[in-house]
């Protein structure tokens, strides 16, 4: 009795939680990348519905029926009561094997989706197809960005706002990030002081940027559509007001926007340190115009920094 | 046989002894002795001590040049004040005595009077009751805390602290509720009944238990000193370069757990030896009660990974002090550092915090089912277990870090495995339950609670283990929503249990049910209304510890605020119950009033000084319910009829 119960409830809470829920979990499915971490949390979500349901059932049963109130014998102590080898074995039997389906699962998509959007480090044993390359060329300072190919974009967060370089447009330095469709982005992730956590909720990616290491990450854009970048890691005061938003543009408007900016920026990239992979904090650093120095003010305000981003 | 509880008399008849003291000031009645106003006037004599030397020997030595902030000075401040306390309450009078060739006064009389709660006591009694008081001062002022952190996140945009205050509250609260949640069951309810349990007349160390009480009101102290030194930025995790960047106020968190974290060695060790040295004869492994191993596995947790706590507070403090650069990048450091140390410390901590609980509901299971503990080796099994699996799993808090990237199969591996000891607990739960005739009294609905609550936070944190979903929920208010739920919902909650259960041994007085019962559905339905938005509020996008937050999630975070509010009530009904329940209106407790078989029941209440007349013998299993002709769990060696609890 109980157990059809349960079996019910759980294939038919699982199909509702699939059918209704799932294409709502985050985060989203902006890019390859976010729909591949929202399966992965739909497939956990139906191990969890079982669970739940289960030993929700076994305690509503519990205060229902073994009260004592209801009366009846005392239940009998000895042996039986103490232990049940079906129960016990089948129990650890199956707790073991969803544990280790479940690690084995994540490892999968871990390891197919490169990273999975998370930060691997400076030097990331996943990674896809042409982004080593393109990150290697990126490293000389002169490569240049073709559609089809992998874009690198290297975000710098300081105290209290990330900045985004472009390493295949000049190098220049922007407050607004914007990623074409259709490609795959390697973003590179660094910090100026403190740790800070650079998260682009609907693109799937979280990376921790460390002064003076290289958080690489990856994802890959599906369609057009707009993002939140949010700092996930406590870095401070401002920590809370530690935001921007971004857009993934079409591949020619992204090529328009950022050769433009390019164009625009070349006065201020000049005055900019060499592309790096990391940087210490200087009064004339990589901040975007944020420690202007002295009376030498090569960065433009921050409104004007940037061409204007096109509506997709 | 154990080890008799009798300290050795003397080695060699006609040895020359060393000098006695007369007076032990700690046990002296009256003023004129050693307490905890002379603790509070020797703590702030140290505190002006440390303060001076620190500036005699480093003035000038700023961290911030030219703001006469002396980090120096500020910590030896707090360290002398540290120092002051401990010694104004006589927790150092044994070993400086033995350091200066006295035989310190042995045979001390043991006060009577109610004063004796505010003494360096030696009665783990005494202690346990002094911890009760300990950790709800703790819980109560971190309750404040949060009720703040919950109404500044009424509005998205309206600010009701500026955002400098409200991180630094939001860190002390975090800090002060993590430092109490070490010490919330082992402290009050392992001091008292661990030697009840098995068979003792005392702790291993008793020195060394009260030392450990005393030196964890000294780190009450500290971390709130961190307030008035302008407060600290970095959550309870203290993250390097930020905790560098800090102002003096860092040092309250550093230096508190260090502190904190020398109570935790010390009561870790003596709990841990008495276990396994003091058990009465009999008492073999396999008969020792759940409690007692949960509070085992959490003391080799407490000696074992809290060391690593307290070598990084302190190269933080060097840091912080004499410049070095354990944690600075720049300098050859490594921010990473701070990050493995911690968590190294970090995660076995939350075990600390969950493994008392589970032993707890094990203990309280059988009594209120009237059932024989459902398998009861896997429950040892899976402490022990979860106790040993939690060194291996810490990097999981930093799999978006960076470091060690490849590693993170192994350590999502091991995060998942511990899943495994930890759902024993539910087998031996689940099964218990079965077909029982349930007592639902107010321990049992605590219970009951836990299972429901921890169910919720067990299976999210599988959820959170799993890094490509970890890379949507990391460090936001999904992993908020986790640990309350297995903090609060279950450590809390059985702690709850534990005190309805035992405060009538513990005080002779009967917790009032019917207020109990309100404070338990208050607490019950409003902690789950306060924190299941939180998972949606996470998985909508929501960092942590933000003073801002997204404009369409105002509705949500209103409606756990509003329910958090609540949830403060209900803790007001808990304070409420206590003082009607202790001092309004007490009721007697009958001498066995849950019909336990457990042996802290069956020893006189109130309980002697020696605990136990003689150390009895222990004849069979506990928990042998339902089993009317079983034999008694203990011979206690008194003649039957004589037992004094029926006089
Ligand atoms: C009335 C009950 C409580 C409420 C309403 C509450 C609420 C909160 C909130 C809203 C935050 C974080 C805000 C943020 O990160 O933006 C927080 C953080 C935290 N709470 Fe609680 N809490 C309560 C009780 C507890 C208890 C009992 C514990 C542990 C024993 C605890 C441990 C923590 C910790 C460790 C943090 C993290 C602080 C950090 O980010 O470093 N809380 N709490
Ligand atoms: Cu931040
Ligand atoms: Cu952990």
């Amino acid at each position: 009795m109980f157990w059809t119960a349960w079996a019910i409830l759980s294939v038919v809470g699982d199909i509702v939680v699939w059918v209704f829920v799932g294409p709502h979990t985050p985060p989203g499915a902006l890019t390859e990348t976010a729909k591949s971490d929202q399966f992965d949390f739909n497939v956990l979500l139906m191990f969890a519905v079982p669970v739940l349901i289960g030993v929700w059932m076994w305690l509503a049963f519990a205060i229902r029926f073994w009260n004592v109130k209801r009366g009846g014998p005392d239940p009998v102590g000895g042996e039986a009561a103490r232990n049940n080898k079906v129960a016990q074995v089948s129990w650890i039997g199956i707790t073991s094997f969803v544990v280790l389906f479940l690690a084995g699962f994540g490892t999968w998509a871990l390891v197919v989706d490169h990273g999975s959007g998370g930060g691997e480090g400076p030097n990331p044993v996943w990674s896809p197809a042409g982004a080593v390359k393109a990150e290697t060329a990126a490293a000389t300072g002169n490569s240049s960005w073709k559609v089809g190919e992998p874009l690198v974009v290297q975000v710098i967060a300081q105290q209290w706002r990330f900045t985004y370089r472009y390493p295949q447009f000049g190098g220049f330095e922007s407050q607004q990030i914007n990623i074409p469709a259709h490609t795959t982005i390697v973003f590179n992730v660094t910090s100026l002081d403190v740790i800070h956590d650079f998260w682009a909720y609907q693109l799937g990616v979280k990376a921790d940027a460390n002064p003076g290491i290289n958080n690489v990450a990856y994802t890959e854009t599906k369609g057009t559509g707009s993002f939140v970048v949010r700092c996930a890691e406590l870095c401070g005061i401002w920590h809370g007001g530690m935001f921007n938003y971004g857009k993934v543009l079409s591949q020619s408007a992204f090529q328009n926007w950022a050769s433009s900016t390019e164009a625009a920026n070349a006065q201020n990239t000049k005055f900019l340190p060499a592309f790096s992979w990391t940087y210490y904090p200087s009064a004339n650093g990589a901040g975007g115009g944020y420690y202007p120095a002295g009376n030498l003010t090569p960065y433009s305000p921050s409104e004007t920094y940037g061409s204007a981003t096109p509506a997709s | 046989m154990t080890i008799s509880a009798e300290r050795p008399v003397d080695v060699v008849a006609g040895a020359p002894s060393l000098p006695v003291s007369k007076v032990s000031w700690t046990q002296r009645p009256g003023w004129v002795s050693q307490h905890l106003g002379t603790a509070v006037v020797m703590g702030f004599l140290g505190y002006v001590f440390g303060h001076w030397l620190g500036n005699y020997i480093a003035s000038g030595y700023t961290y911030v040049q030219n703001t006469g902030q002396n980090n120096i000075a500020d910590t030896l401040a707090l360290a002398f004040m540290v120092l002051g306390w401990l010694l104004g309450i006589g927790a150092l009078n044994y070993p400086l005595l033995k350091i200066v060739g006295r035989e310190p006064a042995e045979e001390e009389i043991p006060i009577k009077h109610w004063s004796r709660f505010f003494r360096f006591s030696l009665d783990h009694k005494v202690v346990g009751l002094q911890y009760v008081v300990g950790v709800l001062l703790f819980m109560f002022t971190g309750g404040l805390l949060a009720m703040a952190v919950r109404a500044e996140l009424l509005s998205p945009t309206f600010h009701l602290f500026s955002a400098d205050t409200y991180i630094k509250i939001v860190s002390e609260h975090g800090t002060v509720m993590m430092m109490m949640a070490t010490s919330i069951i082992v402290g009050p309810l392992g001091n008292y009944f661990v030697p009840l349990m098995i068979g003792a007349r005392r702790m291993a160390f008793p020195r060394i238990e009260a030392f450990s009480f005393w030196i964890f009101t000294a780190g009450y102290m500290v971390i709130f000193a961190a307030l008035p030194y302008g407060g600290f930025p970095t959550g309870w995790t203290g993250y390097a370069p930020l905790q560098t960047q800090a102002g003096p106020g860092m040092i309250g968190y550093l230096l508190g757990f260090a502190v904190i974290g020398t109570g935790m060695i010390a009561s870790g060790f003596n709990i841990g030896v008495t276990i396994i040295n003091y058990r009465a004869p009999g008492l073999t492994w396999n008969r020792i009660p759940v409690f007692v191993w949960s509070i085992l596995a959490t003391a080799s947790l407490l000696t074992l990974a809290t060391p690593v706590l307290f070598v990084g507070g302190f190269l933080g403090l060097l840091d912080k002090t004499v410049q070095t650069a354990f944690y600075v990048n720049e300098h050859g450091g490594s921010a990473y550092l701070w990050q493995n140390l911690f968590w190294f410390f970090g995660h076995p901590e939350v075990y600390i915090m969950a493994l008392p609980g589970f032993g707890i509901a094990g203990e309280l299971l059988p009594v209120f089912t009237r059932k024989p503990l459902f398998a009861y080796k896997v429950s040892a099994a899976g402490m022990m277990g979860v106790a040993l699996l939690s060194f291996f799993v810490w990097q999981h808090h930093l799999f978006q870090s960076g470091i060690n990237p490849d590693m993170r199969p192994l350590f999502m591996l091991t995060t998942e495995l511990i899943s495994i000891p930890t759902g024993f607990i539910y087998l031996v739960g689940l099964g218990t339950m079965y077909k029982a005739k349930i007592r639902f009294r107010l321990p049992m609905m605590f219970v009951m609670a836990l299972f429901f609550n921890f169910l919720i936070g067990g299976v999210t944190g599988v959820f959170l283990s799993d890094v490509p979903v970890n890379v949507t929920v990391h460090g936001g208010f999904f992993v908020l929503a986790h640990f309350h739920y297995t903090i609060m919902g279950g450590l809390l909650f059985a702690f709850m249990a534990g005190l309805y259960y035992w405060l009538p041994k513990m005080t002779g007085r009967m917790m009032n049910e019917k207020i109990g019962k309100w404070h338990f559905w208050t607490m019950f339905i409003f902690f789950n209304l306060t924190f299941f938005p939180m998972f949606f509020i996470g998985l909508l996008g929501q960092p942590r510890r933000v003073f801002e937050y997204a404009s369409n999630l105002q509705g949500l975070n209103d409606f756990a605020s509003i329910s958090a509010f609540l949830l403060g009530v209900s803790f007001i009904i808990f304070a409420f119950n206590l003082a009607w329940s202790m001092w309004i209106n007490p009721v007697k407790a009958p001498a066995n009033p849950w019909d336990s078989l457990g042996l802290e029941w069956q020893t006189a209440s109130p309980v002697p000084h020696d605990n136990f007349e003689r150390i009895p013998v222990i004849m069979t299993d506990p928990y042998r319910y339902g089993e009317p002709d079983a034999p008694a769990f203990a011979d206690l060696g008194v003649a039957v009829g004589s037992n004094s609890h029926e006089a």
